[in-house]
């Protein structure tokens, strides 16, 4: 971690301080928190700038764009939280064994799904109406969790430990491979149970969207609104990057993943069992991809057995653009992503005319400017140049 | 006035259509009744002396000649198929009642027709078709006789649809009505040395799968005609290879104008176009609805977007003002869509696409509080829709080119077919994929008793477009040039989430397609 990096010279045995501990655990947060706001202001300001430009032409587009920045930006954090729950997993695998898993993706995938199907047993038992909401997100991210951590853990022993020593580029192949495997495992699944392949996931219900505010436009007012199902994805998501920060920060085990992660061969010599420790880690990382896809699945309602592809190459992304290995970075690198796909999709139509659909072009502009972050930062966000690892 | 007939006018006889042409180009008029069958006459001497110089290995005499006659068998003219009895009377004769049209009379309507065989004779064939359809399995059996001395063997008629992924329930659907055609008209066709069979193919909805199968079937010499596809984006991916090896592909559901107007003589559909479902639409909405705004979303298909397109295009012309005009391939999150569209504050939102991405799009937008209405064309009509999105979809209106099995008189017994066979009920489309197999089955018999033997890929094309006018179980389909239906039916339909194939109809079209 960054904060471990800059004090080489602490000696390792001595026990962190409660202060201490608190700012290693919290710090991430603060950063992250910090780079939420950074996003929202200077994106915010752009749209501003630009919308005072095109005013001029036409006046109703200030005032447009103005009346939607709020949305916009709650929009962005939704989905830069998905990108940054889903990033976590790939960080954590390639900090340790510098790999990327690309069946990352379905781990995330078969977590709705689980969500899913176990929401629709909950409906079928007729004890889903009835259940409360928090116990019910409690249940069916436990469910999901168990599920994808075990498959993240199932699919290393199967399809990546055999290939440790092998060239770096066989276990890639083997990764898509896996993807391939599990995406289509869970169609054939799925289409052969009431679930079906667009499942629906139900739930409680959650109650009304929270109004924030309501901003005039003209005659009427335009609604901020945030789904309760999006407020416990975020509270979820932040509780777990803290977790995280406290399992990798402040534990044995966190301290062993860490020693593998720098050098495997000397962590062994030093009595670290580091196949287990690879397990584990795949495990916690198989984990938060679960719970990110039954909090995804909850949040849209429904899930499909190829949902997970392009999240999970968008995660990937938000996981290099902050600084592959670096878990803060992988959070801060997925909202940047959420908040500029926002921004482009929602903006790019009004600004244009009408000419570019946002919604189409929404993954071109993001990218293009993520291209522009990492050939000034090629290390990413808050990576280190030299190789800092989880 | 009506008035009995034994010759219809010229243009009630398919096969007479070249005749017509030569006549006015030779002798500058239309051709008058009973010219055509002086034609026939005339043949049926030729065929007759030809018959007779061949027995008596020189010229025949006349006596020779009535022999050969009489011996003649079935003659296809131009104007129907004739083969005397006894007494000289063709065993089965036309006949006409018409009614008259002063202005033009050959336009002159036919108001019924009866094919009748002369008195003393048994009258086997006295059906009467409410219209001037012949119902296909009475068309097959008339071609019976000509095809079950050739030796036809096996011939395949394949599918290509999604049978897995997201649109899988349509897909399999036409699959069954496939195959559940070919199985009843094989019964039908049983003694007379011809086995048709199905070879299903998955596209996967991808155009580049498709494309792939489509080469598949191409290398296959057995397959002679092809019902497919549920995506038009995939079967004009798929059309390419279709047209190098001449192969017939009759689709049961794509509405992509672009199908019969790419310039592929081997492309046909037995479904509408969506220049004419958009303006359906556009039109309903207006009118009927009474929107005054709209915004429209399209899933950048060729279907999806092809439809959105025509449909502002009208919205435009019509004074329907179009808020927005956007295009997304997102299936599942459309938070960051449904902002710009809660600013714009349309009466109604059009999505070009379809069920299983638009069922969580709307159900996201009532969930945002946007209380525009919804609509959307025929990629709306399937019971996913209210799976995924539930109330949001309650008494949504959509077009569609097909209707639910329940709207067509003739398919009743179809419906029961498909329960029992497949447990299940059967989808919109699919008795468009059963319509679509039978107007295989029929080109090829055409061609083969054309050809005399098994025919080539050319001839069922052929064959095809000089088809006559045939009942299926969704309507009477007869093919134009381009291979566009002469006249299709568009329906406006009120989605029941409850039950979907209980959607009230709300509004039933029938028009020609452009030209």
């Amino acid at each position: 971690m960054a904060a471990e990096a800059k004090a080489p010279t602490r000696r390792v045995s001595s026990q962190r301080t409660p202060a201490e501990l608190l700012r290693v655990i919290f710090l991430p947060l603060g950063q992250l928190l910090a780079f939420i706001l950074g996003s929202a202001v200077v994106l915010g300001l752009i749209v501003v700038v630009l919308a005072f430009l095109l005013s001029r032409s036409d006046p109703k587009i200030l005032q447009t764009a103005l009346a939607i920045l709020p949305q916009v930006i709650i929009d962005g954090i939704v989905r830069g939280f998905l990108f940054a729950t889903i990033a976590l997993g790939y960080t954590m695998v390639y900090g340790v064994l510098e790999f990327i898993n690309f069946a990352h993706g379905e781990i995330f995938m078969v977590g709705g799904f689980v969500g899913a199907g176990v929401s629709y047993l909950l409906n079928q038992w007729g004890i889903l109406a009835n259940l409360p909401a928090i116990l019910f997100v409690i249940i069916v991210v436990l469910i999901g969790m168990t599920v994808s951590g075990l498959l993240a853990m199932g699919t290393e022993r199967i399809a990546y430990r055999p290939l440790r020593n092998a060239p770096r580029l066989v276990p890639l192949i083997s990764a898509i491979g896996m993807s391939l495997v599990l995406q289509d495992t869970v169609r054939l699944v799925a289409t052969n149970t009431p679930l079906g392949f667009n499942a629906r996931f139900e739930t409680p219900n959650f109650g009304k969207p929270f109004q924030l505010a309501t901003i005039p436009l003209g005659e009427r007012g335009i609604p901020v609104l945030i789904g309760p199902k999006a407020v416990v994805f975020i509270v979820a998501a932040m509780l777990m990057l803290l977790a995280l920060n406290y399992l990798v920060n402040a534990t044995r085990l966190g301290k062993a993943i860490r020693a593998v992660a720098q050098d495997r061969t000397t962590a062994s010599l030093m009595g670290v069992n580091v196949n287990q420790i690879i397990s584990l880690t795949f495990l916690i990382g198989g984990a938060l991809g679960g719970a990110a896809g039954v909090l995804f699945g909850m949040n849209i309602g429904t899930v499909n057995p190829y949902m997970g592809f392009i999240p999970g190459l968008k995660a990937f992304t938000a996981a290099v653009l902050g600084g592959i290995g670096n878990i803060t970075g992988a959070m801060v690198g997925g909202i940047v992503l959420g908040f500029l796909e926002a921004f482009v999709a929602s903006y790019l139509s009004l600004f244009t005319g009408g000419a570019f659909s946002g919604a189409s072009y929404a993954d071109i502009a993001a990218f293009s400017i993520l291209i522009l972050i990492l050939i000034f930062r090629p290390e990413g966000l808050l990576g280190e140049s030299t190789t800092q690892k989880v | 006035m009506y008035y009995t007939s034994v010759a219809a006018p010229v243009s009630q006889f398919p096969d007479a259509a070249t005749f017509a042409s030569d006549y006015k180009a030779q002798y500058n008029a239309d051709a008058p009744p009973f010219s055509p069958q002086a034609y026939d006459a005339a043949g049926i001497c030729a065929s007759a002396i030809a018959k007779a110089a061949e027995t008596a290995g020189g010229k025949p005499t006349r006596e020779q000649v009535l022999a050969a006659m009489a011996g003649i068998g079935a003659y296809k003219g131009i104007t129907g198929t004739y083969d005397f009895n006894a007494k000289g009377d063709s065993k089965t004769a036309t006949y006409y009642v018409l009614q008259a049209n002063i202005s033009d009379w050959n336009a002159n309507t036919l108001s019924s027709k009866l094919e009748i065989a002369p008195p003393g004779e048994a009258s086997s064939t006295t059906e009467t078709p409410a219209a001037d359809a012949v119902k296909i399995p009475a068309f097959l059996a008339t071609l019976t006789s000509k095809v079950s001395g050739l030796n036809l063997g096996t011939i395949k008629i394949a599918t290509q649809t999604p049978l897995s992924g997201p649109q899988a329930a349509l897909g399999t659907g036409i699959r069954n009505g496939a195959e559940l055609a070919i199985e009843q008209l094989n019964a039908a066709l049983a003694g007379s040395n011809v086995t048709f069979e199905l070879a299903p193919f998955d596209d996967q909805a991808k155009p580049e799968v498709g494309s792939a199968n489509a080469k598949n079937i191409a290398s296959d010499p057995d397959i002679l005609c092809v019902d497919g596809h549920l995506n038009s984006g995939v079967a004009l991916a798929s059309l390419p290879d279709y047209s190098n090896a001449n192969l017939a592909m009759v689709s049961p559901a794509n509405t992509n104008p672009k199908i019969t107007e790419g310039g592929f003589a081997n492309a046909f559909r037995v479904v509408g176009r969506d220049d004419v479902q958009g303006a359906v639409g556009e039109q309903f909405a207006r009118e009927t609805l009474g929107v005054k705004s709209v915004y429209i979303l399209h899933d950048k298909t060729d279907y999806g977007q092809g439809v959105a397109e025509f449909f502002r295009q009208n919205a435009e012309k019509n004074g329907l003002e179009v808020l927005g005009f956007e295009g997304t391939e997102e299936k599942s999150d459309f938070s960051s869509i449904l902002t710009p569209i809660q600013a714009a504050n349309p009466d109604l939102i059009y999505f070009g696409g379809l069920y299983d991405q638009a069922g969580p799009f709307f159900r996201q937008a009532r969930d945002r509080g946007i209380t525009a209405q919804f609509m959307g064309p025929d990629g709306m009509d399937s019971p996913e829709l209210a799976k995924l999105a539930g109330d949001a979809v309650e008494g949504m209106y959509y077009t569609s080119v097909a209707a639910p099995v329940s709207q067509f008189p003739d398919a009743a017994q179809y419906a029961t077919d498909y329960k029992a066979k497949y447990n299940g009920d059967a989808p919109p489309f699919s008795p468009q994929g059963y319509d679509s197999a039978s107007f295989c089955v029929s080109a090829i018999l055409q061609a083969a008793a054309d050809a005399g033997g098994k025919p080539t890929r050319e001839q069922v094309v052929t064959a095809m477009k000089a088809l006559p006018l045939l009942g299926g179980i969704t309507g009477n389909y007869q093919f134009n040039a381009k291979g566009d239906i002469t006249k299709a039916t568009y329906y406006v339909l009120q989605a029941n989430t409850a039950d979907w194939n209980a959607n009230k109809l709300s509004s039933k079209l029938e028009i020609a397609p452009p030209q």
